[in-house]
């Protein structure tokens, strides 16, 4: 997006991610490409949700925080499909 | 079809009879789940403690200090086996504008010794301590397993959970559910049905590694003394506030914001953080700190009123899951709450094994013994403080005017002669758009809700 992008990659690879086969959160482009606010845009404090040229939504579940941030903030009706990632997979926080 | 869960999990209706595989289920191993599993081991009951981390708190996270003397009651001299970063020593609540901070700094020795009062610690150490003790006292620790959804008996009692592991079904006659700030087991067991949801604030923090002689001289702290500074006024508006504490030899620096608030501002979390660490009076503590790890979770800060039912049929709440966090502006605390709460859970379900009634009049203790503890006391007392505090005026006008009211007082303006006091606060309240009466209104919610 901006100069500051490696920057935020360094965060993210201080994290420890156990990443489970199966998508534990998927977005429906259907939904999102109506959105306006693009709340999870911001508020996902793994930067996972990434504007498309489209109107749409990229969004990669592996390096998810499991936080729930973004089905608080999401306003769209059925855009995500939320899930916690199965047994022992997923974000493994050493120092929280 | 697999299950997994979250929210909109449903039940699942089973033939419940007399024999469960266990006494109690308790779903989630961070301090809430460990102090339940602990009090039902003691007690000589059969505790299965499911975890869906690989390891205790590999999924949490907190801002900032473990309050421990509710450790009184499950462990004697904790102090001496806790896994501990550093006692606090130093309680420090700053206010700031971009350029301005204001310190309320406390400092005691009587906290760097036995009995203690706060820790900093790592959430890995820490609940994986808890968990341990809880496993000593013959409670089954079940890591990296999920509990998806809640199995019912015909009558819609809870009779135990069904778990992503191969024939995952596990009855019990109590669940505990200690999951956490989802709750999903508390949502889908009705607990939240007319309660205001979404009261949820984001925590994001960075841990930076210094060396320890550094942190003592920065913070000037010596042996295992340590710091935590609360902070408020560095989110640009956006309802929250900020921390800086000190564990052994890293920082951990942080906000917590109302997620809603940042896309109005078009800011994102770790900008907040990196602007935290770049402010005057941050970045001579943090400066050359190296990144250990970054991290988040959300935090139920709604108080009181934002709480679910606690008990049903087969079933308590403990901990995050019911909304245990204290967030009432000079006090922030959870894990003590978790703790609290976790420990009465466990002795309810202990009352109501005895007795052999686990419905929701066999399980009723729980409320009682939270109510005449702080866990519900402290939480009834202070219900209106988390509107206060993430109100405008104490996230903003008052931060600037109290920091410019310093500034006034402080700086002097030769050959003009001091202003008076009285004029000084009459006009930086001015100069701040702040009317008399919302100070007096905000003043008398504080001494209704503190005094």
């Amino acid at each position: 997006m901006t100069y500051d992008q490696p920057a935020f990659d360094d965060h993210m690879s201080t994290v420890d991610f156990e990443v489970a086969r199966r998508p534990h959160i998927t977005v429906n482009n259907e939904v999102c490409r109506s959105c306006r606010t693009t709340d999870c845009v911001y508020a996902c404090p793994a930067k996972l949700f990434v504007p498309t040229s489209d109107g749409g939504i990229l969004f990669n579940y592996e390096q998810c925080f499991e936080c729930g941030t973004c089905y608080q903030v999401c306003s769209g009706q059925g855009a995500l499909s939320w899930t916690y990632p199965d047994g022992g997979h997923g974000v493994a926080f050493r120092k929280g | 079809m697999p299950e997994h869960a979250g929210p909109g999990t449903t039940s699942t209706v089973v033939a419940a009879t007399p024999q469960r595989a266990v006494d109690v289920v308790v779903v989630g191993a961070g301090p809430a789940g460990s102090a339940a599993a602990l009090e039902v081991a003691r007690a000589g009951h059969s505790v299965v403690l499911l975890e869906r981390g690989p390891y205790p708190g590999s999924k949490n996270v907190y801002g900032g200090v473990v309050y421990g003397r509710v450790l009184d009651e499950l462990v004697p001299r904790w102090w001496e086996q806790m896994p501990v970063q550093r006692w606090v020593t130093r309680r420090s609540t700053m206010i700031m504008t971009p350029t301005q901070a204001l310190t309320v700094d406390f400092r005691t020795q009587a906290w760097a010794g036995p009995p203690y009062n706060g820790a900093t610690a790592h959430r890995s150490d820490l609940d994986g301590w808890l968990a341990g003790l809880a496993e000593k006292e013959g409670a089954v620790l079940v890591p990296s397993t999920v509990a998806t959804g809640l199995l019912r008996d015909t009558a819609g009692a809870i009779v135990g959970v069904r778990t992503d592991r191969p024939d995952g079904d596990l009855t019990a006659k109590v669940v505990i559910a200690c999951d956490g700030v989802n709750s999903f087991l508390a949502k889908e067991a009705g607990m939240f049905a007319g309660k205001p949801t979404g009261h949820v604030t984001l925590g994001v923090k960075e841990t930076l590694r210094l060396p320890r002689s550094v942190i003592d001289e920065r913070f000037g702290v010596a042996g295992q003394d340590g710091v935590d500074i609360e902070i408020l006024g560095c989110t640009r508006g956006i309802p929250g506030g900020g921390f800086v504490y000190t564990n052994l030899d890293s920082l951990s620096v942080g906000v917590v914001v109302d997620p809603h608030g940042l896309a109005g501002k078009r800011l994102r979390p770790e900008e907040l953080v990196a602007d935290l660490k770049r402010h005057p009076a941050i970045e001579p503590l943090v400066r050359g700190g190296e990144l250990l790890e970054y991290s988040a979770h959300l935090i139920p800060e709604g108080g009181y009123d934002t709480m679910p039912e606690l008990v049903g049929d087969g079933f308590l709440v403990a901990g995050d899951a019911a909304a245990m966090c204290l967030a009432a502006g000079i006090w922030l605390e959870g894990v003590n709450f978790a703790l609290g709460a976790g420990m009465y859970a466990g002795r309810a379900a202990v009352d109501a094994l005895k007795v052999g009634d686990t419905s929701k009049t066999g399980l009723a203790s729980y409320r009682r013994m939270l109510d005449e503890s702080f866990v519900l006391a402290d939480h009834r007392k202070l219900r209106r403080v988390p509107g206060l505090v993430l109100g405008q005026r104490m996230q903003e006008s008052y931060p600037a005017m109290l920091c410019d009211l310093a500034q006034g007082l402080f700086h002097v303006d030769n050959p003009q002669p001091k202003p008076g006091l009285l004029k000084l606060v009459r006009r930086t309240l001015k100069r701040h758009g702040i009317r008399t009466r919302d100070v007096v209104s905000d003043a008398l919610t504080g001494v209704r809700s503190f005094g």
